[in-house]
């Protein structure tokens, strides 16, 4: 059962990690499409 | 788009639910028209078709207003092409569209092949998707009342085997864990509009829908790398052999008490299992990663191209597919397929999850702890049984050879 919980557990750390990383590297939708004249942020 | 959908799901062998409606919708064809009397343009007979939903000719209709004459002066009015010619020129992408931000497929501002993908996607799709996955659960529920579990013929011994080591079993629950959780979040996004918001309202349905879209976007790694350990783990044992036939012949036993055909590592019925995923899940990952990256990874145009050169949709008469697809054509074929195969591929883990939890006594400790009775191991996978056995035995007679040092 070691086995499942710790893949479980892995699951929801490469989610978070990979949310992070392709938020850090701009691959978000908002940052693929943005540009001077588009405004797809808060900011 | 349906028709071309169907083409792909025939190559695949998985045209069953879908057959029918798609062949209906694709019953009207383009008639020949006489326009003679509007000068070539378009005629009442074409908007009365086109409104009944039947395919219309739209070669007039498609032409490029920059080709028609310039404006005449300052205060005139769009030269020779009418606000209509623009408005086609627009509709079919012909327009020359300029825009400060984003690739080609900024520059599309019609696109009219959006509405049949969101008729396919709302209906069929939905629909039969929806259906398929309620008569997997169906079927396997009246099998459980007329078969039961399929218990353990023999007594239990208390000596266990291991049948799967720890990575195997992280492995295989990290694919299974994170795929349940995409089927769930996929179902939520994909039926959400039409089952969620009559119930709970369109505010909680815009947080379950922004809820799972991260899930899904997020968790859709952790399947794919249990897809490839569970593929290098266990393809060896997966590839067909002779045994497989005698396992099919009684139908692996399942059907009749006392049978237990022999078996290695992998039965049969497991061998389905697994190619069924990795082909599958390999589908679902590629069309998946389209997605994720919108109109970064376009492989429709490029996989019409190579099964147009095998000859199969013409064979099966559905004509030569599109070999050039606009970006958001290649998103909704992408979504599309995503869905289909999932669905496919969903039905097919129910009714794994049936036979490795009530449908067997003993089949979960496989993939729980790792440690199967020797009298389940001996009536599944006897051939398997043997190997593990010999091996055991081999080892501790070359453990007993070596000298003490």
């Amino acid at each position: 059962m070691k086995a499942m919980y710790t893949a479980f557990l892995a699951t929801a750390v490469i989610a978070v990690g990979a949310w992070y990383t392709l938020g850090e590297i701009g691959f978000s939708a908002s940052d693929r499409n943005t540009g001077n004249a588009v405004r797809l942020d808060d900011g | 788009m349906a028709r071309i959908l169907l083409t792909l799901i025939l190559a695949l062998g998985l045209a069953g639910p879908l057959a029918a409606p798609v062949a209906a919708q694709e019953a009207s064809q383009a008639t020949e028209t006489d326009r003679s009397a509007t000068g070539g343009a378009q005629t009442l007979e074409d908007i009365m078709a086109r409104q009944r939903g039947e395919k219309v000719d739209n070669f007039q209709r498609e032409e490029d207003p920059d080709s028609a004459g310039a404006m005449a002066n300052q205060l005139g009015g769009l030269g020779g092409a009418s606000d209509s010619d623009v408005w086609s020129a627009l509709r079919y992408g012909t327009a020359d569209v300029t825009v400060t931000s984003g690739g080609p497929e900024a520059r599309v501002l019609i696109q009219d092949g959006g509405m049949k993908w969101l008729q396919f996607r709302e209906g069929p799709l939905t629909t039969y998707g929806n259906w398929l996955l309620v008569g997997t659960i169906f079927v396997l529920a009246l099998f459980y009342l007329v078969r039961g579990r399929i218990m353990i013929d023999g007594e239990k011994t208390g000596r266990t085997v291991t049948r799967f080591k720890s990575i195997e079993r992280f492995a295989h629950w990290l694919m299974a864990g994170s795929f349940i959780v995409l089927g769930i979040t996929g179902l939520l996004v994909l039926t959400g509009r039409t089952v969620i918001i009559p119930i709970f309202g369109h505010e909680a349905f815009s947080t379950i829908a922004m809820g799972s879209k991260w899930i899904h976007n997020n968790v859709s790694w952790a399947f794919m790398l249990g897809l490839i350990m569970c593929f290098v783990f266990w393809v060896v044992h997966n590839i067909p052999n002779k045994t497989d036939l005698k396992w099919l012949k009684v139908g692996g036993g399942l059907f009749s008490e006392g049978v237990h055909p022999p078996a290695k590592k992998f039965n049969a019925g497991q061998k389905f299992i697994f190619w069924s995923v990795i082909l599958l899940g390999g589908s679902i990952s590629a069309s998946g990663l389209s997605l994720l990256f919108p109109f970064e990874l376009p492989m429709f145009a490029k996989t019409f191209a190579v099964l147009n050169q095998t000859g199969l949709p013409e064979l099966l008469g559905f004509g030569v597919l599109p070999e050039q697809l606009a970006p958001h054509e290649e998103m909704q074929f992408a979504q599309l397929w995503h869905a289909i195969v999932s669905f496919a591929l969903m039905a097919i883990i129910i009714g794994h999850i049936y036979i490795g939890s009530v449908g067997m006594e003993g089949a979960y400790d496989a993939m729980g702890t790792g440690e199967v009775d020797e009298q389940w191991a001996k009536e599944h996978h006897g051939l398997w049984l043997e190997e593990v056995k010999s091996k055991e035995g081999a080892a501790s007679e070359s453990k007993a050879a070596t000298p003490a040092e």
